[in-house]
């Protein structure tokens, strides 16, 4: 507000307004004090590694330091698209995000329908607590207890096999079931969590709505189909977007828990090659071009969702 | 409402009924069959196909697992990076977001648009490494905390709901000659305790789970939190992973009983403040998800 009155006036010379502006600043400082820490944590933990995304087009060598490591232009993005690994990884990316999205992103929509016609609130309310818990565990504790579950050596599932006949299945080490584990598992984890937005979205519904089509005869199906499907449209358009915007982030330690040497084929995303190549094999250039490439990618995906959102009319994310 | 009474209305709640509460079970059954098979024998769980309630009770799981070290230290080390991390990243987060969330503050939307950014991009993994290298936390505890103190998502709905307390408050305290820091303790942090309670669990939930940072930036096995530890007995212990390093503390496989008890151990911590969280979480993942 102050400042705009400031500017607003014509007659204020320059010098005034900086002295003005000098005077705002000290009145403040208590409140830059507040900032600073933070602001600090920032610049040091998020900005000065974006500068530090230099050493891609650099040979860098610890030793020598940022400032005097060899530069070598684009040999390493060159290196990256050059390389076979690069279309397995674009491919198990694209490909687990497809998963993803069919058969993950519906999902809490449709539990968020089917509590939406619960009018039991106890019931209601138990089944939310119930099935929001996996979201608070860690992907630690998630793939561990999948690990219990489906291992060949007296997992659950693999008892059961056997009990109704069937043949033991090794889950763990086996290239066609990497992905169906990771889809099941977000799913485990993430669906109950997933209905939260629904659900507010479908408590602004008005009930008159509801009514009215009852008296024109509307079964329960019709309703959803023509109440409160359309009426969450907006909110389903805007996290599919979200998600869109995502595709790149399918979670690395989501990923680097359940990848080994016998699924890496199917399992290797961008995250994991670059842990594996930069920290284990320690090509910090060429790794850190690898994740550039991720990250830019991903802005762009993020923004062009964000661009896609507006024009069709919905809300954007930011 | 009027409730709708036809026979067709009753069969559709029978059946979501039925499949809700068929989702509720699948979704709890595996942590009541990992609680129940960390508290019986190897034996029974070899004989009895599906434990839920064991015939054998048998606390040989739990006894191993606290005359290990390992183990016992890493939950040591879990517990001392949530409360410390806690702390320190509310404190950073309420501090910079009270700044931030006063109108008349000359360069507030360069800093938001400076904070919001980061969630959008980021230098990723390996250049974050090299700085955290280049200040001498590796291998240090403190490189579980302070490279990942802020979170902009946490960092946004508390100043947002800093903007949304009465504009009243502080120019009154202002009058009476309170100070900012002053308006800031005495005020506005008592006025927001639910706020900073919720902020509180979420920071706190995610240093209990902290994994990655800890492969990132903890070569030294000995430090490692309890998440990294469980990982090395229940994932690696399976002879999956190609990466066997902190193995050797674990020659012999570990039984499937102290598996699940390692698991139970890593997970009860955050089902006991599970009922706090809940209350809490569905307001905090609205705010975010309108506001982020």
């Amino acid at each position: 507000m102050m400042r705009d009155t400031a500017v607003g006036n014509e007659m204020v010379t320059k010098p005034k307004q900086s002295s003005e502006l000098k005077r705002r600043l000290i009145k403040n400082r208590a409140l830059y004090q507040m900032i600073l820490p933070g602001f600090l944590f920032f610049v040091i933990f998020k900005y000065i590694p974006m500068g530090g995304l230099f050493i891609a087009l650099q040979d860098y060598q610890p030793y020598l330091g940022i400032l005097n490591s060899p530069w070598v232009g684009f040999e390493h993005f060159e290196r990256l698209f050059t390389e076979p690994m690069f279309f397995t990884i674009l491919r198990n990316t694209l490909l687990l995000f497809l998963m993803n999205l069919l058969f993950y992103f519906p999902i809490p929509i449709i539990l968020a329908l089917m509590l939406n016609e619960v009018r039991r609130d106890a019931f209601k309310r138990i089944v939310q607590t119930i099935v929001y818990i996996p979201h608070f565990m860690s992907w630690v504790i998630i793939v561990s207890i999948s690990f219990v579950m489906l291992s060949m050596d007296r997992g659950i599932i693999n008892e059961l096999l056997v009990l109704m006949g069937l043949e033991k299945v090794n889950f763990l080490m086996s290239n066609e079931w990497f992905r169906p584990m990771y889809v099941l598992q977000i799913i485990w984890r993430e669906a109950g969590w997933g209905t939260i937005i629904y659900l507010a979205a479908m408590a602004a519904i008005d009930p008159g709505l509801y009514e009215a089509a009852r008296i024109d005869g509307a079964n329960r199906f019709r309703q959803i189909w023509h109440i409160t499907l359309p009426s969450i449209r907006s909110v389903i358009m805007v996290l599919l977007i979200l998600k869109i915007g995502d595709v790149l982030e399918l979670g690395f330690e989501h990923i680097y828990l359940l990848l080994n040497s016998m699924n890496r084929e199917v399992a290797e995303i961008f995250d994991t090659y670059v842990y594996t190549a930069g920290l284990r094999q320690g090509q910090f250039s060429y790794s850190t071009a690898v994740g550039f490439f991720k990250s830019v990618v991903g802005l762009i995906l993020v923004m062009g969702a964000n661009w896609l959102s507006k024009k069709a009319g919905e809300e954007g994310i930011y | 409402m009027v409730q709708d009474k036809t026979l067709g209305s009753r069969i559709f709640d029978a059946v979501n009924y039925s499949l809700l509460v068929i989702i509720a079970l699948v979704t709890f059954l595996p942590f009541i069959h990992v609680i129940a098979g960390s508290f019986t024998t190897v034996g029974e769980l070899a004989q009895k196909q599906f434990v839920i309630i064991p015939t054998v009770w048998s606390l040989d799981a739990y006894k191993y697992i606290f005359s290990t070290n390992t183990i016992m230290k890493s939950m040591g080390v879990s517990i001392g990076v949530t409360i410390f991390g806690t702390l320190f990243s509310m404190v950073l987060t309420a501090l910079m977001a009270y700044g931030l969330s006063r109108r008349d503050l000359d360069g507030r939307r360069g800093i938001m648009f400076m904070v919001v950014f980061t969630m959008l991009f980021s230098g990723g993994m390996i250049p974050s490494f090299l700085v955290v290298k280049e200040l001498g936390l590796i291998d240090s505890l403190a490189a579980l905390i302070v490279p990942t103190a802020i979170n902009a998502f946490n960092l946004i709905i508390m100043r947002n709901f800093f903007q949304n307390l009465p504009d009243g408050l502080e120019e009154s305290a202002k009058m009476d000659g309170c100070s900012d820091w002053g308006i800031l303790l005495r005020i506005v942090i008592p006025l927001s305790m639910p706020a900073i309670a919720t902020i509180s669990l979420f920071y706190a939930v995610t240093y209990w789970n902290t994994y990655m940072t800890a492969i990132l930036y903890l070569n030294d096995a000995a430090k490692w939190p309890v998440q990294v530890i469980l990982r090395q007995i229940v994932i690696l212990a399976s002879g999956l992973a190609a990466d066997t390093s902190g193995m050797d503390d674990f020659v012999r496989p570990p039984e499937q009983t102290v598996k699940m008890a390692v698991i139970v151990v890593a997970t009860v911590p955050i089902l006991l403040v599970y009922p706090f969280l809940q209350k809490h979480f569905a307001k905090g993942a609205l705010l975010g998800s309108i506001k982020g």
